[in-house]
């Protein structure tokens, strides 16, 4: 096989044992890698608790990860998300993937529970358990800073180790695995770390293809301003959105009881960079390099976390927003999750977070003391617990991104498909209905978005396979990716294939759901976005979101996803997949 | 849907790429609608159910799109490959199949964006919007315009053009547009106030689109006023502009641009090196056509013409500059500001043509007709 090494390692705490397994060909080429391959580990496996030590924690690359297709090198992160009990994966950036590859591997299936903390330390496939005792407590940053030197490194922070349900597995310090929790699984095997550190050369079937196909993208990506334009990712990162957001009348403010934050326009990218005077980095193998680093090494936030720390908490202190977002990367906690739960509180308790108050009860969370106990279950449990569940902004029991679903509706409908819980990432509705790509559609209207719903999470979940960035398909589409695909594994491909691949991988996430209890039930947006409005202004019409029209989108959406109407698997779609044996 | 459907069946026939009756347009949510009955849509509901997409376009192109099209497409041609931007960046090749069967159309959709099938007409799709095959079917029809024109000169010149290449550029050359004698009078700058800004932007891109200077109604306008950069967003329809405008403030502060036109940055270096207002930028076919014509056949660039071609060209006093969409190493934004200077136009290699104004459009449209007829005119005198 040429973009594979064929071979995945097994690691079992419980017994401190390793194997390398030989995968099947057929296997890779049927679920692509990535997110499609983590599931074909996790699938055996779903209907057992989180914290199972028999519950795998799954980190795959793609068949790309390794070559210089770009931005292919980021790689997933799976396992049964502590928070929602659904499927739990994550895309994530940095040097994880690409070292990993190198080593000569495609993935790592970590079972079991250590008797004492621990560390797994892989080099060049020499793999080793090492006893982190020592690392009880430590921050992400300060075990980056130890560790880095052994190559990449993946850690949890003292938020996992005290039972936070949305703490996060973050690699070489700034990336996070962040969404769903997966950071208390590795805690739960304790898991301090992986480390991994690779020099081989992945193998490519026609190189010269693979060249052109690379420029394909290359070029693509060059004409998309969202991407390369000069207030574009390349340029801005993703805080690039915040003015985009704000003056479509869409920040979710103060726990989405208004979707407009006046002080909005001097927290934007302008001023970050102004304050803290930054500069960029990224992930290997990606030339737009989105991330953010001030001259005085503060990692500035995304999008998403500058909207949670900001409009959603009402809080116009730009070093609160960037302080807060230091104490979720170093405690090892999702900063959506953290920000809407404080939301949440703040909205239940009648009080206005001040920033010290903000810090500090991230602090309470990560610590597990005081208030930060309840906090650290995430809004809905927290909501539930005060008898007001309604006030938890979440799906699934995940709470919502900075996106509010009254100005987008496809986004509405998307939140609620994810198979992870409420995620703007799993169909990027965004992507058409305010960044106009690849087209622009009527982003209050629900007409047409069940099928785009459909098939922009079928090209996510491919896109999630390849452990590509989600974000260059502002510019490219599956047909320059097919071609990177086929240069590299000698599997001639299409656009539709890699498409119905995707198809498959999603079909499968609803079949691990359906097997854990998902129903139709847990497909809904909280009763604010119905029956409240948002904040209208800038002859912009901001109205709750028709609750009929939504629920006839939703059964369109079941209809063309081949489910029930209770969101339910069909057999017949499944055999159509090729997944019958997994009903 | 049906609305959508609607829509684009009309703007195919309004920009002349198709005659009244012929577009067929399907689009599928839940349920799969039409435009129009059709005996081609059992054919056509096949495709749908073999490939992931919303909405399909199958159409017989109006001439001379048609004609050139079956030329292009005769023989045992297999893909028809344009040099044009349009076709580079976004299509790559446009695949040609013989027979309209599902299976075969199936089949190469499943790579490619478009598919013509000889003598039948041209089939694109959308996984968004019907808005994308409109999209792509223009673009097949654009290339292939500007293929066989570049195509016919270059054979002419070598005196080997054939009997059939002869008859296909007469019907061609007789249903080519009429250039208006007198450019329409745009509203007149100074602008007063916001509103007229947002008025003029939009007036400047309905007007472009009905003198047919641009495919695809792309193209990208905008106008400095104050502080500020009015432009029009990407993938806008340059006849539908009103909602569709950015206002970047030209100091940075905002990143409103992030959807603004993918030459933002170009039209930022064009007010920087000119101190002109308005910009405007069309897709004039004779000005595109006659941007790639070069004699210079052994170049060592030949290939790369439209990021590396070493020479000074003018098409009469209008310099031709290589660049790619955007902003990449060989975007057009490093190429084209500078030449604008002192230039009433500038054409970028196989892409399109760039004018510029002080205070109104009326200068920067004038210029951008004027420099399409000119540049007509100078391909038909080549020939002679």
């Amino acid at each position: 096989m040429t973009g594979r090494w064929g071979r995945i390692l097994h690691v079992d705490l419980s017994s401190g044992e390793y194997r390398f397994e030989e995968i099947d060909p057929d296997i890779c080429r049927f679920w692509i890698g990535g997110k499609g391959l983590a599931g074909y580990y996790l699938f055996p496996e779903i209907t057992r608790s989180w914290n199972d030590p028999d519950m795998p924690l799954v980190f795959m690359t793609g068949p790309l990860t390794g070559t210089l297709v770009p931005a292919s090198s980021r790689i997933c992160v799976m396992s049964k998300s502590p928070l929602t009990g659904a499927v739990g994966d994550c895309s994530v950036g940095g040097s994880l993937g690409w070292q990993i590859k190198k080593s000569g591997i495609d993935g790592i299936v970590v079972t079991g529970r250590s008797t004492r903390l621990c560390g797994i330390e892989i080099s060049d496939g020499n793999v080793s358990v090492e006893d982190a005792s020592r690392l009880a407590g430590a921050g992400t940053d300060e075990l980056y800073s130890r560790l880095k030197e052994k190559g990449s490194v993946a850690c949890t922070g003292p938020a996992a180790e005290h039972g936070v349900l949305f703490s996060s597995i973050m690699v070489d310090g700034t990336f996070a695995a962040g969404r769903g929790g997966l950071g208390l699984v590795s805690a739960s095997k304790n898991l301090k770390y992986i480390t991994v550190r690779g020099t081989g050369n992945v193998s490519v079937h026609d190189k010269e293809r693979l060249r052109s196909a690379s420029e394909d993208i290359r070029r693509l990506v060059a004409a998309t301003p969202a991407i390369t334009g000069e207030h574009g990712l390349q340029n801005c990162g993703t805080a690039a959105l915040y003015d985009l957001i704000s003056c479509r009348r869409m920040m979710p403010t103060a726990n989405f009881r208004r979707t407009f934050f006046r002080p909005a326009s001097f927290m934007n990218s302008h001023a970050f960079s102004n304050a803290y005077k930054s500069k960029k980095y990224g992930c290997n193998a990606c030339h737009i390099r989105c991330k953010r680093i001030g001259e005085d090494g503060t990692h500035l936030p995304e999008y998403e976390t500058m909207s949670h720390f900001s409009a959603l908490i009402e809080n116009d202190d730009l070093q609160a927003v960037a302080a807060a977002n230091t104490i979720c990367n170093k405690t090892g906690m999702d900063t959506i999750s953290a920000g809407a739960t404080l939301a949440c509180f703040s909205e239940i308790a009648g009080e206005k977070l001040t920033p010290d108050r903000i810090t500090g009860l991230l602090l309470d969370i990560a610590a597990g003391r005081g208030e930060g106990c309840e906090l650290g279950q995430g809004s809905f449990r927290f909501a539930e617990s005060k008898g007001c569940s309604f006030l938890s902004m979440s799906v699934k029991g995940m709470e919502l991104p900075g996106y509010d679903p009254r100005g987008a509706y496809g986004m509405a409908l998307g939140y609620v498909t994810s198979t992870r819980g409420a995620c703007h990432l799993r169909a990027y509705p965004i992507s058409h209905e305010i960044l106009r790509k690849p087209v622009a559609t009527d982003r209050f209207s629900f007409a047409g978005k069940a099928r785009i719903v459909k098939i922009a999470e079928d090209m996510n979940a491919v896109i999630d396979s390849l452990t590509a960035c989600k974000f260059f398909f502002f510019g490219c589409s599956l047909e320059e990716y097919a071609s990177a695909y086929s240069a590299v594994t000698g599997t001639e491909t299409s656009a539709q294939d890699l498409l119905a691949a995707g198809e498959r991988t999603y079909f499968r996430d609803r079949i691990m759901n359906a097997r854990c209890g998902f129903t139709s039930e847990d497909d809904d947006l909280p009763p604010r976005f119905f029956c409240e409005a948002g904040s209208s202004g800038d002859c912009i019409e901001v109205s709750p979101l028709n609750r009929e029209e939504f629920l006839e989108t939703r059964s369109k959406y079941y209809r063309i996803r081949g489910l029930d109407q209770n969101g339910c698997p069909l057999p017949g779609k499944a055999e159509e997949l090729g997944l019958d044996g997994l009903l | 849907m049906k609305r959508l459907l609607e829509k684009y069946s009309a703007k195919m026939v309004s920009a002349g790429l198709a005659e009244t009756g012929y577009p067929l347009l399907g689009g599928l949510d839940a349920e799969l609608e039409w435009n129009r009955e059709d005996p081609a849509i059992p054919v056509l509901e096949r495709v749908f159910s073999g490939l992931s997409i919303n909405s399909l376009l199958f159409s017989f192109p109006a001439e001379p799109y048609r004609s050139i099209i079956d030329f292009l497409a005769s023989g045992d041609v297999n893909f028809i490959q344009p040099e044009d931007s349009e076709t580079r960046t976004f299509m790559h090749d446009l695949p040609v199949i013989r027979d309209f069967r599902s299976d075969m159309i199936i089949e190469k959709l499943r790579k490619r964006k478009s598919v013509i099938v000889k003598g039948k007409g041209i089939i694109t799709w959308g996984t968004v919007s019907p808005e994308q095959a409109f999209i792509f079917y223009s673009s097949v029809c654009f290339a292939c315009f500007v293929k066989f024109f570049s195509d016919y000169l270059r054979d002419s010149r070598k005196g080997e053009v054939s009997v059939e290449q002869e008859r296909v550029f007469r019907i061609a050359q007789k249903n080519l547009e009429q250039y208006t004698d007198k450019p329409p009078l745009l509203m007149s700058g100074p602008y007063r106030n916001r509103e007229d800004v947002y008025r003029a932007v939009a007036e400047a891109g309905r007007l472009t689109v009905e003198h047919r200077l641009v495919d695809s109604f792309f193209g990208n306008v905008s106008l400095r006023w104050g502080d500020t950069l009015f432009i029009s967003q990407t993938t806008s329809s340059l006849d539908e502009l009103e909602g569709c405008i950015d206002p970047c403030p030209m100091n940075g502060s905002a990143c409103t641009s992030i959807t603004a036109s993918s030459e933002f940055s170009a039209h930022m270096g064009i007010l920087r090196h000119t101190g002109m207002n308005a910009i405007l930028h069309g897709h004039p076919k004779f000005s595109v056509i006659m941007s790639m014509d070069c004699r210079r056949e052994n170049c060592a660039s030949r290939g790369s013409c439209h990021i590396r071609c070493p020479e000074e060209r003018f098409v009469r006093d209008v310099p031709i500059v290589p660049g790619e969409v955007g902003t990449g190493p060989f975007g057009l934004c490093n190429t084209l500001p500078s030449a604008m200077e002192g230039s009433r136009g500038v054409i970028v290699w196989g892409h399109g043509l760039f004018t510029v104004s002080l205070d109104d459009f009326n200068g920067a449209f004038r210029n951008l007709l004027s420099i399409e007829r000119m540049c007509r005119e100078e391909y038909f005198r080549f020939l002679d």
